[in-house]
């Protein structure tokens, strides 16, 4: 079978992208290798450990669940994307260096992408709240608690001053 | 692991997508929110080899009331807006209340009604909610449409009633009648993962609180949702008092597969346990409500 | 000298590049002309190989190549014995270590057969369909004890047994004491740990460049140094021309130091002969069954106690999965065999195991290293003689711990460093205190939990001790170089896996040279910056990489106190570091930038004095004679659903002495990781062979991974009890947090729901709610 392409022209982090694409390339593969845009991880490419996750329109979903080529048209974030500009972090990027929300660091993106979308959802959330919404994201090596403490002092801090 | 090739196609229409179906039977799938059937094309359990995307049809999402007794929900209908839809909390309180209980947030943003009972999961959460309700699914295909009763829709284990040809569009369920409760519950090992065992019943009572009318069914405990709602019906025409029984019926009326993570025999006691608990929720609920 | 960084909650200078996706690991190289590979994996567990047809996959377009184990030629060899058997008399060890491709035979699902490479990793999966092998299969060797019995099926047939290895250690005379023991108590368990799971799966790049002759691997290895030497050897290069690079790894925990991956040793030699650079990345599902698991022994064990529940000794035999082949000697069993002995006086052992083969992933390390194996059984033994001596079981624990002036305590059987198993320093009971104080023992018993039960709540709590033999050498090594701009570059052999390297040498080296923490720049896991090492493994990178940083911080700082006394024409003595500068005591504006320092001190002209090195670097060794001992007490309540058999756990506490601690906030970090991997060791991960050999959950989907609803928030606290081995004071502290956990939950769970007023009792790990059912409901286990 020839290999079955489509034209794409999508939005990435406010670029636009127009490329040829396999149909079945996954959009985790498509951000990674075709666009060099390597913050996106890839974790299992089942949909469960949400390395991959990357806003869609500004909803967090699963990359490695997505084909590139259903991305026409589109526009997504991923991490590198999420800081406001080069020289300043995102509240919640600042908030999980100072809480030491990271080790390996594999995990992060899609927890940034993730919770950095609750906080828009759900600005003033108690610990319950911030553990459920993490609950799609696996960590092996912080046990979370760093993560919690640094999600919270981020919706504090957009509290006070809203981005 | 990445998928084997297809071919992919944008459906441009209803009709479009219906005609590739019915052009490529078996050779082809839907490709709603992804979220079952990428997972099984990543592992190369699935290999269609024509893809139809249906995401494209926005008309396929959509919230109505029909008639005023009923709420009909579109196939393509994310779960993310059942979350957020104010109809939802107030007219099916089993899916607001079996929704947090889906996966996590990220599936739940791109999975749709239609992609999960078209799925047919044993131990999923909706379809055993649809036939606790007694809902009816809508089947279109190219030769024309019909509707399916929950009760014949889940046939096996990832098996319904559709035809090759067919896709499900709509799925239609009654509001409950005044003085109904309704409770959802499920024991799972981790919260979102599959249940081991799930419940959804809605009890009605009367004035004095008699029970008039009892619908359970079951996730996790065979190869389709289990209708348990004749065992329940040992609570018509009696109050509190007759749970233990009616939650004895529920747990002799089961035939549990069991699976990796639990005995046939720890879901009938878990059906038992979700039974008596849930029942005297939907009931209190029912008096209260 | 002050500290300024040392002790101090300082945040990770690695930080911004993760944060902002900029962090390169394994998976994000991208070179010309890359090549992808995809391995065709043995899908049954023990099988004769009658032949394999590539010929379809080769027609494939897009394939470059497919090769056997034939094609490797003389290239293909068993890898080496990572670990020899320790000295320790009448052991029988039986090396069978894993190949590059199966030639013949194939011993566990997942076994890699024949290697495609491949325009693209989809396509290099298509691929692996087109390839027919033909196989006899063979009965699989999978139970432990069936594997021993005679005339069974073998998986090394030319060892004539599925025995990878014997030991018997002992001390004092176990059968004489216990002749005389009040009490003796005999019990089954089995213990078994599962699979690392990082979120990063293992890969390997590897880039040959014919023209300057030089080899490049990006791994994800844990062991950088080793992989370059083997790898250089195998390949008949020099070790100067292979460049191993460990970059930003995504979780390590083990399993990522076993050497040599088939794939480890297959894509440098694919590289070199089709002169293209290859990338291969392990899936998720390739994952379950091609990295290395730390699985499962049985033990039948005694206890011997007098009366007042003091041990007499202990007595225990035990079987131990080594898996299909045993590359990693008798790491894991012999840590189980010493770590069993615990914080507590045990003046007679006798312990003997039996590794064995089965057709199963091969068996290395995973964080606690059969610690866990060894904690489970004593902290057992020790509920249950509470219980039957009517004792209290903290009470227990306390009456048998080493006495705090009893150190360095020698527990006389060989540990995995091939020393006698010394604890160098411990002092146990105040650990014990501040974990009892946290959770509120007493007035939990005997007030809470009477209360909590009047209310129908079925609350448990539950207390585990143990000792962790860390920071074992050989050795490492750390070059600390000042440069022109006055920042200070350190660089050391091993590699970082997330504990925070980057940040916790650089606060010793901040602190010797006097410079900000965020202008010491690190490098690990790079052979071409650093040359000797080990590897991060077993505890170790702060103990002996940390202090080889710190002696070498000292020498340069020493040559900075020279030079700036050169400069200025004054005494040492009256000198100081801070702020990037040497300054004259109590003299403004006397300062040198430290930059300027060493500029000066690698002159374009004149001399450099003979004897002494151009600039301020200096690169020193540290090789502890044996490793440190940490030790700690876990603590926690939980609440079970007696009808669900549901769990959630209410408060959770750790006290844990690793000596001298470089960056609390870091070691918080570890500490809350082990825990997690405890709990999910505990209660939710389970690997499910069946009698095939099958993994039946190969999807982390089905193979449980504790996420932020399982792991609770924790409380910590900690003591100090330095060590005298090396100069710093510090113990290991990487694997601490996951040892104790499974006996902790054992005991809570038969606490919360009265299984002793039941009969029933947990001598097995994992646990779960089914398991429960069946053992309340009378229906196996």
């Amino acid at each position: 079978m020839d290999e079955d392409l489509h034209d794409l022209v999508v939005t990435v982090n406010g670029n636009s992208y127009a490329r040829r694409v396999e149909s079945r390339l996954l959009l985790s593969d498509f951000l990674r290798h075709e666009l060099r845009l390597a913050g996106t991880h890839v974790g299992c490419e089942h949909g469960v450990c949400g390395a991959c996750t990357v806003q869609l329109d500004g909803v967090p979903v699963r990359s490695c669940l997505l084909f590139a080529v259903q991305m026409n048209g589109k526009s997504i974030t991923t991490v590198e994307g999420l800081a406001p500009a080069a020289d300043r972090l995102h509240v919640l990027q600042e908030a999980m260096h100072a809480h030491h929300g990271l080790q390996c660091g594999y995990c992060t993106p899609g927890i940034l992408m993730t919770m950095s979308a609750f906080l828009e959802d759900c600005p003033d959330p108690d610990e319950e709240q911030v553990r459920e919404a993490l609950s799609g994201n696996l960590c092996r090596c912080t046990g979370y608690q760093h993560i919690v403490d640094a999600v919270l002092t981020a919706a504090a801090r957009l509290k006070e001053t809203p981005v | 692991m990445k998928p084997a090739p297809f071919k992919y196609i944008a459906a441009e229409s209803l009709a479009h997508a219906l005609a590739l179906k019915a052009e490529h039977g078996d050779e082809a799938r839907f490709l709603a929110g992804g979220q079952s059937l990428v997972p099984t094309m990543n592992f190369r359990l699935a290999q269609p080899a024509v893809l139809i995307d249906i995401n494209p049809l926005e008309t396929l999402s959509s919230l109505s009331r029909v008639n005023g007794h009923a709420l009909r929900i579109g196939a393509l209908t994310r779960y993310r807006m059942l979350e957020r839809d104010a109809s939802i909390a107030e007219t099916m309180p089993l899916i607001a209340e079996a929704l947090p209980h889906i996966a996590h947030p990220q599936i739940r943003n791109r999975g749709t009604i239609g992609g999960n009972l078209s799925h047919a999961d044993p131990a999923s959460e909706l379809p055993a909610i649809v036939v606790a309700l007694e809902g009816r699914l809508r089947a279109q295909s190219a030769r024309g449409e019909r509707w399916i009763a929950a009760s014949d829709f889940f046939q096996g284990p990832l098996t319904t009633a559709l035809a090759v040809d067919e896709m499900l569009t709509d799925v239609e369920l009654p509001v409950q009648p005044v003085r109904s409760g309704s409770c959802f519950m499920e024991v799972a090992r981790r919260k979102g993962d599959f249940a081991l065992l799930g419940i959804a019943v809605v009890v009605t009572v009367d004035e004095e609180g008699v029970c008039t009318r009892v619908r359970a069914a079951l996730c996790g405990g065979g190869e389709t949702p289990v209708d348990v709602s004749e065992a329940a019906a040992v609570l018509i025409g009696r109050k509190e008092t007759a749970i233990a029984d009616a939650t004895e019926a529920v747990r002799q009326a089961i035939d549990p597969s069991g699976n990796m993570h639990a005995d046939p025999e720890y879901q009938r006691h878990l059906a038992g346990v979700l039974a008596k608990r849930a029942l005297a929720t939907a009931m209190e609920r029912a008096r209260h409500g | 000298m002050t500290t300024r960084y040392f002790g101090e909650p300082i945040k990770r200078n690695e930080d911004r590049r993760l944060l902002t996706g900029q962090a390169l690991f394994v998976d994000d190289v991208e070179l010309p002309g890359l090549l992808h590979v995809a391995l065709l994996r043995s899908q049954v567990a023990h099988a004769r190989i009658k032949s394999i047809d590539v010929s379809a996959a080769l027609a494939r377009k897009g394939v470059v190549a497919v090769y056997t184990a034939e094609d490797l030629g003389a290239y293909w060899q068993p890898g080496p014995l990572l670990v020899p058997p320790p000295p320790i008399a009448g052991i029988v060890f039986n090396q069978r270590t894993q190949v590059p491709l199966a030639k013949d035979k194939v011993r566990h699902v997942g076994e890699p057969i024949a290697i495609v490479v491949a325009e693209s990793r989809y396509i290099a999966e298509d691929a692996l369909a087109d390839i027919a092998v033909a196989l006899e299969e063979l009965p699989p060797v999978v139970d432990l004890e069936k594997a021993l019995e005679k005339g069974g099926s073998l998986v090394h047939e030319d060892v004539r047994s599925n025995v990878s290895a014997h030991v018997r250690q002992a001390k004092g005379d176990y059968a004489k004491a216990a002749a005389k023991a009040d009490r003796i108590i005999r019990r089954r368990f089995h213990y078994d740990h599962g699979m690392s799971s990082p979120m990063e799966t293992r890969g390997v790049v590897a880039q040959w460049d014919a023209r300057a002759g030089q080899l490049t691997i990006w791994d994800t290895t844990q062991a950088p140094v080793f992989v370059r030497n083997g790898l250089a050897a195998m390949l008949g290069l020099s070790e100067r021309q292979v460049r191993v690079v460990a970059p930003f790894v995504g979780g390590g925990f083990g399993p990522k130091i076993m050497v040599f991956y088939p794939e480890e040793v297959l894509l440098p030699w694919i590289a070199i002969k089709l002169n293209r650079p290859v990338k291969w990345i392990e899936d998720r599902l390739e994952h379950f069954v091609a990295t290395t698991h730390e699985r499962g022994q049985i033990h039948d064990a005694e206890i011997a106690l007098s009366r007042d529940g003091k041990i007499i000794g202990i007595k225990d035999v035990f079987l131990h999965d080594a898996g299909a082949y045993d590359p990693y000697g008798l790491t894991v069993p012999i840590n189980s065999q010493c770590t069993l002995l615990g914080p507590y006086v045990v003046p007679n052992y006798d312990s003997t195991f039996t590794a064995v083969f089965t057709n199963k992933p091969i068996v290395s390390p995973y964080r606690g290293a059969g610690r866990q194996h060894g904690v489970f059984v004593i902290e057992r033994l020790l509920d249950f003689a509470a219980r039957e001596l009517g004792i209290d079981r903290a009470e227990i624990r306390r009456r048998n711990l080493i006495p705090a002036d009893a150190f360095p305590y020698n527990n006389e059987i060989i540990y995995q460093d091939f020393a006698p198993l010394e604890y160098d320093s411990g002092n146990y009971e105040p650990v014990l205190d501040k974990a009892l104080a946290a959770i509120d023992y007493a007035h939990f018993v005997k007030h809470e939990q009477p209360k909590l039960r009047a209310q129908g709540r079925h609350v448990g709590i539950a207390v585990s001790c143990y000792v962790e033999g860390t920071g074992i050498g050989p050795y490492e090594g750390a070059r600390v170089q000042v440069q022109a701009n006055g920042k200070v570059s350190l660089a050391t052999g091993i590699g970082t896996q997330g504990q925070g390297h980057f940040t916790s040498f650089a606060q010793i080296v901040a602190d010797q040279l006097g410079v900000d923490v965020r202008d010491v720049d690190v490098v690990t896991g790079d052979t071409d910056q650093f040359y000797w090492g080990a590897g991060t493994f077993a505890s170790r990178g702060a103990v002996v990489a940390g202090n080889a940083v710190n002696e070498a911080s000292k020498v340069v700082r020493e040559k900075i106190l020279k030079q700036a006394s050169e400069y200025f024409e004054c005494a040492i003595e009256d000198l100081e570091l801070g702020d990037g500068q040497a300054s004259i005591v109590g003299v403004p504006g006397k300062s040198v930038r430290l930059g300027e320092l060493a500029t000066r001190a690698n002159p374009m002209r004149g001399a450099v004095k003979p004897g002494t090195e151009p600039g301020l670097e200096s690169t020193q060794y540290f090789g502890p004679p044996k490793g440190a001992t940490a030790n700690g007490v876990h603590a926690m309540v939980i609440e079970v659903d007696p009808d669900t058999l549901m769990l959630k756990i209410l408060k959770y506490v750790v006290v844990h002495d690793c000596g001298t601690v470089i960056n609390p906030l870091i070691l918080a970090g570890q500490i809350h990781g082990g825990v997690a991997q405890g709990i999910g060791n505990a209660y939710y991960e389970e690997l499910m062979f069946n009698e095939e050999g099958q993994l039946l959950n190969a999807s982390l989907a089905d193979y449980l991974l504790p996420t932020s609803l399982e792991v609770p928030r924790m409380q910590l606290d900690h003591t100090v009890t330095p060590s005298p081995l090396n100069p710093m004071g510090i113990k290991g502290a990487g694997e601490a947090g996951a040892i104790p956990v499974g006996p902790l939950f054992a005991q809570a769970i038969e606490d919360a729901l009265g299984l002793a007023e039941k009969k029933v009792e947990l001598c097995e790990i994992p646990l779960s709610p089914n398991k429960l059912w069946r053992l309340l409901s009378g229906t196996g286990g």
